[in-house]
């Protein structure tokens, strides 16, 4: 360890100076070995690209300058490239840049780095080495930075989406005075159970309803879990002292649950929203009537 | 507080628990509910836990069992005014009190005593002590 931190130490400034000197010419060669794997992407400009690359050289050489590059790429001297860097990729996630394209951003600059070194050592073989050895880990540690940083902020994306998914699953339908729907729609892990029970619970309480109709058209599969979650929220409908009904089993899933064993005796269900609806209604003491007779009917009388 | 009160409305008895409920005064008040109604004749029993914000499992059974002993003495009992946190509090712990009624509110719950206890009405109106005390109870309000 103590013995590499050493080598780091006395080459720091050796990098330095051929991003120095050379800044421009490198510049340039590391936009064109970029470009050959961005090519075919029209996300990016080569002006953003350019202006991308030459704000990060000139941070590098200020922390391969300043640094103490022995202790790595996590130093205090190193934190505007990591900043930099970590912006970088952020915004490239959500432009939709694979990982590798992303990571590609640092390690491209290998090529033409590596060729400029081996220029400035001339033949000192070791000092070449070791100033090889310098970069890449240098390299390295930022192209992995970058990756994280990518991951991170795909899974925040990810998370995100999870939470808003959460939210728009679960709206509580008025269908009439005193008769609520809910339609579930997607899978039904316990999470989203959990508060499409609460906020069906809440809805019965503030409007005094006396009928929940529990719709689920929309999930695809039920399993044993998922039959134990729908038990659940039937149970905690029925302590509120709410009547449920659950619509809109599909023939498939109706045969899953027979299968399954699982036991829906005590549960009122229905093949159809519109039947449960109308059991409601008759619950409630209600009825829908015709008021006249569908408008084919008449034509047909008419004639 | 180590009572929780037991009104009497014609002949339901309404137990409205405001308080904390811990398990000594569950005990209580299932000894006296099961004492009134047999002192009382009443047909039907409203227990209010609107109030009732935390619930455990003991206290959850005990809800089950006053509902038992209420039913063995010849008494309806309705639940009224469970929260949905309790609700699935008690479904999250496997009580889903079965055999027991529920409603909304007290309202409701009344209505659905009334409905259940129609027959009473007629033999205690063929001359019952209850209803007669009952009569004279609203005649002074």
């Amino acid at each position: 360890m103590a013995d590499t931190s050493r080598v780091v130490r006395s080459d720091g400034g050796r990098i330095a100076r051929v991003l120095e000197q050379d800044s421009s010419e490198l510049l340039d060669a590391w936009i064109t070995a970029q470009s050959g794997v961005l090519s075919n992407r029209g996300t990016i400009s080569a002006t953003e690209l350019r202006a991308q690359s030459r704000e990060f050289l000139s941070l590098l050489k200020a922390a391969t300058a300043n640094g103490p590059t022995g202790t790595g790429t996590n130093g205090p001297a190193w934190d505007d490239v990591r900043g930099f860097l970590a912006d970088l990729s952020r915004s490239r996630a959500v432009q939709g840049f694979s990982p590798s394209e992303t990571a590609t951003f640092v390690f491209s600059l290998k090529q033409p780095l590596f060729s400029r070194l081996r220029r400035a050592a001339g033949s000192d073989a070791d000092a070449l080495s070791d100033d090889v050895w310098n970069a890449t880990l240098m390299l390295d540690e930022l192209g992995l930075y970058t990756t994280e940083v990518y991951q991170k902020s795909r899974e925040e994306v990810i998370s995100r989406q999870q939470r808003d998914m959460l939210e728009l699953s679960t709206p509580v339908i008025k269908l009439w005075e005193g008769i609520l729907a809910l339609p579930m729609v997607g899978t039904l892990d316990s999470s989203r159970t959990q508060v499409a029970m609460e906020s069906l619970l809440q809805r019965i309480v503030e409007t005094g309803s006396d009928v929940a109709i529990l719709d689920i058209t929309g999930v695809p599969t039920v399993d044993t879990l998922t039959a134990q979650h729908l038990l659940k929220t039937v149970n905690a409908v029925h302590l509120m002292g709410a009547e449920c009904i659950i619509s809109g089993i599909r023939p498939q899933i109706a045969q899953t649950i027979v299968h399954l064993g699982v036991d829906l005796e005590d549960v009122v269900t229905k093949s159809s929203l519109a039947d449960a609806f109308r059991m409601a209604l008759q619950h409630t003491g209600r009825a829908v009537i015709r008021s006249a007779p569908p408008a084919n009917a008449r034509a047909r009388e008419e004639a | 507080m180590d009572r929780i009160p037991i009104l009497r409305m014609g002949q339901f008895l309404i137990v409205s628990i405001q308080v904390d409920m811990h398990d000594r005064l569950a005990l209580t008040l299932q000894a006296d509910l099961a004492a009134r109604i047999s002192q009382t004749g009443a047909h039907g029993v409203l227990l209010d836990i609107s109030s009732l914000e935390v619930v455990d499992s003991f206290i959850g059974r005990m809800i089950s069992n006053i509902a038992g002993t209420s039913r063995v003495l010849d008494a309806e009992t309705v639940v009224v005014g469970i929260q949905p946190a309790v609700a699935i509090t008690l479904v999250e712990l496997g009580l889903s009190l079965p055999g027991v009624r529920t409603a909304l509110n007290i309202e409701k719950g009344m209505a659905m005593l009334r409905e259940a206890t129609a027959g009473f009405e007629e033999a205690d109106a063929a001359g019952r002590n209850s209803l007669s005390e009952c009569d004279d109870d609203s005649a002074a309000l």
